[in-house]
């Protein structure tokens, strides 16, 4: 039983950018950052039930060591700041997920005090609906970031300073 | 119900500062002047043994004049007693004197009231917002405050 035979000496033949997009998109490590209740389903995602690390998404706790941030619940003005200090932090290439309606547009929070949607300070690459949308849906959001991700040109050659990464 | 304890010996002491008493289903509110707010409250801290402020907080009833109450709600924890004090505040002079000598805990509730309603609380050590950010500007709780802000148009209905 086991491996009782490897593949041996073989090559691959693909091109930069396929591996580099491959290996970003399948090591999409989040900020740990949640704001209300759409972090719980976060969470629970990320708990044994639904397993993100089984997507190579592991939750790091430093925006040094993140790829992209889940916009997590309500996105108060006081919050704001925060929330773009730490959007800041993270080194490029970096990803915004907008999760549940607050995120999105504010939803039911049409007040004085509630950022009407991250989008207006923030470039979202995949928005989820729900309120709070279920952990189902924040994968789903999740693989809809890896297609993206994997529809990018010119990601490796952006890395050794030639031009400007590409997304469809 | 007979008339609440504190009553009867608020007003012999304070004669001049108790504006009106209202009894309704048990709990007893007291309405006194803001200028004896102080000592009113020193007086029912030391001699009756009100040792615990539960909350404080403003009221806004805009239109009628005056415009703002400002709300104690005491507790006596020997007595397991609990006594309401209201304090009438003007629009023009939106301003009472701070009770955080008598109730440390009024420190951060006095600066909630002002953050939210614009009553300002005299000698108050630390005055600063506590809910709104920073330089936020305006008193959101107002009655007259827009609802999704200043800089955004009123809402006319969800059909129009």
């Amino acid at each position: 039983m086991g491996v009782e035979k490897t593949l041996g000496n073989n090559v691959l033949t693909t091109s930069l950018d396929k591996l580099v997009n491959w290996s970003r998109s399948r090591s999409l490590w989040p900020m740990t950052f949640g704001l209300a209740c759409c972090a719980i389903e976060m969470m629970a995602a990320g708990a044994a039930r639904f397993d993100l690390d089984r997507f190579g998404i592991l939750f790091r706790a430093s925006p040094r060591q993140s790829d992209v941030i889940i916009i997590a619940g309500t996105v108060t003005k006081k919050m704001l700041p925060v929330i773009l200090t730490v959007y800041e932090q993270m080194p490029e290439p970096k990803y915004v997920i907008a999760m549940g309606a607050c995120a999105c547009s504010g939803g039911i929070f049409d007040t004085y005090s509630t950022v009407q949607g991250i989008d207006e300070f923030l470039p979202v690459d995949v928005y989820i609906p729900g309120c709070p949308p279920r952990p189902e849906a924040l994968i789903y959001g999740i693989n809809k970031l890896q297609e993206k991700i994997m529809a990018e040109r010119n990601s490796f050659g952006s890395v050794i300073g030639i031009g400007e990464r590409i997304s469809s | 119900m007979s008339e609440h304890a504190a009553v009867g010996k608020l007003k012999q002491k304070f004669s001049d500062a108790v504006l009106d008493v209202v009894e309704y289903r048990g709990e007893t509110t007291i309405t006194v002047k803001k200028e004896q707010i102080v000592a009113v409250s020193t007086f029912l801290k030391m001699e009756l043994g009100y040792n615990f402020l539960c909350d404080l907080c403003g009221v806004d009833y805009l239109g009628q004049s005056p415009r703002f109450m400002v709300v104690y709600n005491l507790y006596n924890i020997a007595l397991k007693d609990r006594l309401r004090i209201k304090v009438p505040v003007e629009e023009k002079d939106a301003a009472v004197d701070t009770v955080s000598t008598v109730w440390a805990t009024a420190n951060w509730h006095e600066r909630e009231c002002w953050d939210l309603m614009g009553i300002t609380f005299n000698n108050h050590p630390d005055l600063r917002r506590i809910l709104m950010a920073a330089d936020w500007e305006g008193h959101p709780l107002r009655k007259d405050y827009p609802l999704q802000g200043p800089d955004r148009e009123l809402y006319q209905g969800r059909l129009q």
